[in-house]
C-alpha cells in the first residue's frame, strides 16, 4: 500500500480508498490512540466532576461554602482556588507528558506515512 | 454624570496606544496575498507566541472589566464566572486542539468537510461560527461604550456613538492592513500590557491591604452594602431556586463554550503542527489563570475601595469598576494608562473576532459553498476583507445598542450558542465512528436554533423590566411587554444536551450512514497530522 502527496493542501490521498483503515488497523497506531486515550479520557472525566461538583455545592450548599477556614478566608474561596490550583496542574502535566509520550510516536507514523513506507 | 480623570490625559494616553498598535499592525503584516497568510498568519508562530495571542483574543474587556465588575458589586459569584472561562481551556487542550490543528485548514468547517465530505454542513458550521462571532463581538462592543464615555468625558447619546463608530473603523483598519499576522502580533502586545497593567494593580491593592487577603477581603465585606453575603456564593445566583439552575446553566455553558468559540479556534491555525497547537493552550491557560487571579483582588478591591454605589452611578455600571479603582490607586495618568489597555483589549478582540468572521463567510461561504471550492486565492482574500469591513459596521451598530449591558454577561451567552452548535458537532466527528451528515446538521441548526431562540424568550430579552435575579433588565424596557416563557438567563443547561442529543439522533436515523474510510482518515489525520499543512518553520 503506497501513500502519495496529492495536490497541496488536500492531503495524501491513500492508494486504495480503504488505506486509512488499514493504518487505523495498524498495532502502531492502535497504540498511539491507547497511549493518548490513556491519559486524556480519565483526566477530563475526573476535571470536568471535580468542576461540577464544585458548581453544585456552589448552587444548592452556600451554607457549607461559607463555613470560615481561617480569617475571612471560607471553603467557597478554597475550593475555587484549587479549581485554579488543578486547571495548572493538568495543564502543565499533559504539556510535559504530551512531547515525551506522544509527539515522537505520531510524528514517526506522520513522517512513514508521508513518504509512502508501509506502516 | 461622572467623569474621572482628565479626559485630556485619558484621549492623550489612548492616542499613542492607538498608534504604537497601528504601527505593530501594519509592519508586522508582510505581504498578505495568499489565504494562508491572510487567515493563519502563514502557519508561522511558535507556541509560546500563539498561546499568548490566544490570551490576548480570550481576555476580553468581558475578564477585565466584566468580571472585576461582577466581583466588586456581587462578590463570590463574579469569582464564579472566571473559573469557568478558565476550566473550559483543559476541554480545548485536552481533547479538541491536536485533532483540530491536524484535520482542518483555517475554519471549524473545514473540520467537518474532511469527515463529512457535505457543502450543507460546510454552510451550517459558517453561519454557527458567523452568529456566535456577531454576539461576541456585540458583548466587546457595547464594553467598548460605557469605557469610552466614562473616559473621554463623552456624555452626550450622539457621542458615545462616534466613538463606538471610530473604534469599529479602527478595528477594521487592522484587519484589512494587518491580517492575521498582524492581527497576532497586536494581540501578543496586548495581552501582555494587560497582563503587566492587572498586575501592577493587583500588588497596589494587596500592599493596600498589608498583603493579606483575609484583610482585603474583611475592608470589602465591610466596605459592601450586602455585608458578609459578598465573600460566599447565592447574591448573584442564590436568590431562588430559578436562580441557581440559572447558575448551573451557565457554569455549562462556561465550561463547554470555550471550545466552540471560532475565534480561539482559528488560532490553533497559525502554528506548525498539532504539537505546537497543544503548546498553545497551555501557555494561554496559565496566562489566563494567572490573570483571573488578579481580577479576583481587583474586584474585592474595587468593592474595598471605590464601593458599590459609586460603581453604580458611573456610566458603564459594572464594567466601570476597574477604571474606578484605578483612578483611586493611581489617579489620572494610572486611570488612563489602565483605560488605554483596556481600549486596547477591545479593539484586539473584535480584530480577532471579525478576521474569524470573515475567514468563515470568504473560505466557507463564498470559496466553499457558492463556488464550490473553485475560488481562487486572490478572490477569497478580496472577499474576506470586503466581509471584514461588513462586519466592522454591523459591529459597531450592535455596540451603539447594547451599551449597558454587563459585558461578561453577554459574553457567557456568547458560549451558550457555541457549546450548543459548535461543540458537539467537532467532538462527534473526531471521536464518534457513526456520525454523519445529518447528525451534523440537525446538530448545528438545533443548537444554534434552541440557543438563539431560549435567548429571545428569556428574561434577557423581555418581562424583566425591573433587572431582578442579577442579570440586570431585560433589552425592552417596557414592563407590560412580556413574552418570556423561557425562565433562564442562559440557554446552555438546555441548547447544549438538545444539540448532543440531536446529533446523535441524527446520525443514526440517517439512511446513508457514517463512511467507516472517511473515519479512518479523520482519526489517523487528527492524531498523526499526515497531510497537514505544514507552517513555514515546519
Amino acid at each position: 500500500m503506497s501513500v502519495t502527496q496529492s495536490s497541496p493542501g488536500r492531503g495524501p490521498v491513500i492508494g486504495t480508498s480503504s488505506g486509512y483503515e488499514l493504518v487505523q488497523g495498524s498495532r502502531e497506531f492502535r497504540t498511539l490512540r491507547r497511549r493518548l486515550g490513556y491519559f486524556v479520557v480519565p483526566v477530563t472525566v475526573m476535571f470536568l466532576g471535580w468542576y461540577f461538583l464544585y458548581v453544585i455545592l456552589a448552587a444548592f450548599a452556600p451554607g457549607f461554602m461559607r463555613i470560615t477556614v481561617f480569617g475571612e478566608v471560607n471553603i467557597g474561596l478554597c475550593f475555587g482556588l484549587l479549581q485554579f490550583g488543578s486547571t495548572f496542574l493538568i495543564a502543565l502535566g499533559f504539556g510535559r507528558w504530551a512531547p515525551r509520550n506522544f509527539d515522537p510516536l505520531a510524528a514517526r507514523m506522520r513522517q512513514r506515512l508521508e513518504t509512502g513506507r508501509k506502516p | 454624570m461622572v467623569t474621572v480623570g482628565t479626559p485630556a490625559v485619558n484621549i492623550a494616553i489612548f492616542a499613542l496606544f492607538v498608534a504604537a498598535t497601528l504601527v505593530i499592525a501594519v509592519s508586522a503584516a508582510g505581504a498578505n496575498r495568499t489565504t494562508t497568510d491572510y487567515y493563519a498568519g502563514g502557519r508561522a508562530f511558535t507556541g509560546r507566541q500563539n498561546g499568548i495571542a490566544i490570551g490576548g483574543d480570550y481576555l476580553s474587556a468581558a475578564s477585565f472589566l466584566g468580571i472585576a465588575g461582577l466581583i466588586a458589586l456581587y462578590g463570590y459569584d463574579g469569582f464564579l464566572y472566571s473559573i469557568g472561562f478558565l476550566v473550559g481551556w483543559l476541554l480545548v487542550l485536552l481533547l479538541v486542539a491536536g485533532p483540530l490543528r491536524n484535520t482542518g485548514r483555517y475554519t471549524t468547517a473545514d473540520v467537518l468537510d474532511l469527515r463529512l465530505r457535505a457543502v450543507p454542513v460546510r454552510a451550517a458550521a459558517a453561519v454557527s461560527t458567523l452568529t456566535v462571532s456577531l454576539f461576541y463581538l456585540l458583548a466587546q462592543m457595547a464594553g467598548a461604550g460605557g469605557l469610552v464615555s466614562l473616559l473621554l468625558g463623552v456624555h452626550s447619546a450622539q457621542g458615545q456613538d462616534v466613538t463606538v463608530a471610530v473604534v469599529g473603523l479602527l478595528m477594521i483598519f487592522y484587519v484589512l492592513v494587518g491580517g492575521m499576522k498582524g492581527t497576532t502580533w497586536v494581540q501578543i502586545v496586548k495581552a501582555l500590557l494587560l497582563t503587566v497593567g492587572a498586575a501592577v494593580a493587583t500588588v497596589w491593592v494587596l500592599v493596600r491591604a498589608g498583603f493579606s487577603l483575609s484583610s482585603l477581603l474583611g475592608h470589602a465585606a465591610a466596605a459592601s452594602p450586602a455585608g458578609r453575603a459578598v465573600l460566599g456564593p447565592g447574591l448573584l445566583y442564590g436568590v431562588n431556586t430559578v436562580s441557581r439552575f440559572n447558575f448551573i446553566s451557565l457554569s455549562l455553558a462556561l465550561v463547554l463554550g470555550t471550545a466552540g468559540l471560532p475565534h480561539v479556534l482559528m488560532r490553533l491555525y497559525t502554528v506548525p503542527d498539532a504539537a505546537q497547537a497543544r503548546r498553545s493552550v497551555v501557555w494561554t491557560i496559565c496566562l489566563v489563570g494567572v490573570f483571573y487571579m488578579f481580577t479576583l483582588v481587583l474586584g474585592f478591591g474595587a468593592m474595598w475601595l471605590v464601593g458599590a454605589k459609586q460603581i453604580e452611578a458611573a456610566p458603564g455600571k459594572d464594567n466601570s469598576a476597574v477604571p474606578l479603582l484605578a483612578f483611586h490607586l493611581g489617579g489620572t495618568v494610572f486611570l488612563g494608562l489602565v483605560a488605554a489597555v483596556a481600549f486596547a483589549t477591545i479593539l484586539a478582540v473584535v480584530a480577532g473576532l471579525t478576521i474569524t468572521a470573515s475567514a468563515s463567510f470568504a473560505h466557507d461561504i463564498y470559496a466553499g459553498v457558492l463556488r464550490r471550492g473553485q475560488a481562487d486565492p486572490d478572490s477569497e482574500v478580496r472577499v474576506a476583507r470586503i466581509t471584514a469591513i461588513v462586519i466592522g459596521l454591523v459591529a459597531v451598530l450592535g455596540g451603539i445598542y447594547a451599551k449597558d449591558v454587563d459585558v461578561a454577561f453577554l459574553v457567557a451567552l456568547a458560549f451558550a450558542v457555541a457549546a450548543s452548535a459548535n461543540l458537539p458537532s467537532i467532538l462527534y466527528s473526531f471521536f464518534w465512528p457513526r456520525f454523519t451528515a445529518r447528525g451534523a446538521l440537525w446538530s448545528i441548526y438545533g443548537g444554534l436554533v434552541s440557543a438563539v431562540g431560549l435567548i429571545i424568550f428569556s428574561p434577557v430579552v423581555s418581562g424583566n423590566a425591573a433587572g431582578l435575579g442579577g442579570a440586570g433588565p431585560s433589552l425592552i424596557s417596557d414592563p407590560h411587554v412580556n413574552f418570556a416563557f423561557f425562565p433562564l438567563d442562559n440557554p446552555g443547561l438546555v441548547s447544549i444536551p438538545l444539540a448532543f442529543f440531536l446529533g446523535w439522533l441524527g446520525s443514526v436515523t440517517d439512511p446513508h450512514p457514517s463512511d467507516p474510510a472517511r473515519f479512518a482518515r479523520m482519526q489517523v489525520r487528527g492524531l498523526t497530522g499526515v497531510g497537514a499543512e505544514r507552517g513555514s518553520h515546519g
